[in-house]
């Protein structure tokens, strides 16, 4: 069973907001606090990629209850660039940016599950969910 | 423009970080800390955290800068009131803050810059 809302993410107020529906959720699901501030961490960090590389988006915010497990699933979607070498891009430090080359990488170690899937010229998504533990 | 306040007191820039900042509100604090080290002849800069209940890549590196500025100005930073759950993910991120001296609370913000910044006769003062 679960419940999906849809935020923007075309500013970086949408990056703000993003993190506090992600907040309200990670705790209607009942994950502990280190747990949510994992989640809301990611969270801030796939959305910021998902504006200054991926030209803006959205984020879908589900609530995950599969087989008496409790959890969260956030999937941000673009349709921008792409990333043609993933393997590079998840690698620590990385960045074609100015950034610290983490948010991919840090998102991935925050989170339990991390999927992601990007065509260059047509876009990228990138979901992660962060059970109840 | 939306800022964040910063306060004076005594050669001390205060500032207390009530809002879940976004990015441009946090580099906006970074040149507002920078002109007003200059301006108001500060040498130490106390920034506390403890209402922010997530620090990611982009608030950690803004963070960095200022300590980093800061010293090229000739001036302390300390940021203090990191909460548990901020810090534990933190370091799963893989932020290190390398520029960044930290204290639990105010109180021992306030004592760490004054054990750091020289007394007026030019040597530290070493009072603990
Ligand atoms: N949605 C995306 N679309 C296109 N490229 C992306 C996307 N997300 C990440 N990338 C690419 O992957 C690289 C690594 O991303 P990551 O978030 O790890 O680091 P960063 O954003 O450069 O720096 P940081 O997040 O530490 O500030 C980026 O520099 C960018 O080249
Ligand atoms: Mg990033």
């Amino acid at each position: 069973m679960t419940k999906a809302d849809t935020l923007p993410i075309h500013t970086e107020e949408d990056i703000v907001r993003v993190r506090q529906m992600t907040r309200s959720l990670a705790q209607q699901s009942g994950l502990n606090l280190v747990d949510q501030t994992k989640i809301v961490t990611a969270a801030s960090e796939l959305a910021r990629n998902t504006l200054v590389y991926g030209g803006g988006g959205h984020v879908i915010l589900e609530r995950l209850q599969d087989a008496g497990r409790a959890g969260l699933r956030l999937t941000f979607e673009d349709q921008g660039p792409g990333i043609a070498d993933i393997e590079l891009a998840l690698r620590d430090g990385y960045t074609s940016g100015k950034g610290l080359g983490l948010g991919l990488s840090g998102a991935k170690r925050l989170s339990n599950e991390f999927h992601i899937d990007s065509r260059v010229g047509e876009g990228t998504t990138v979901s992660i969910i962060k059970w109840k533990s | 423009m939306e800022r964040i306040p910063i306060l004076k007191q005594g050669d001390l820039l205060l500032v207390s970080v009530q809002v879940d900042m976004h990015d441009q509100l946090a580099l906006n604090l970074q040149d507002d800390l920078t002109q007003r080290i200059v301006r108001d002849n500060a040498r130490g800069v106390l920034i506390d955290i403890s209402a922010l209940d997530m620090v990611d890549s982009f608030i950690g590196r803004v963070l960095d800068n200022i300590a980093t500025m800061s010293r090229i100005l000739d001036a302390e930073t300390v940021v203090v009131g990191i909460q548990p759950a901020v810090a534990i993910t933190l370091v799963e991120l893989g932020i290190t803050l390398p520029n960044i001296r930290t204290a639990l609370n105010i109180e021992s913000g306030i004592a760490l810059l004054r054990r750091l910044l020289p007394t007026p006769d030019g040597d530290a003062d070493d009072q603990s």
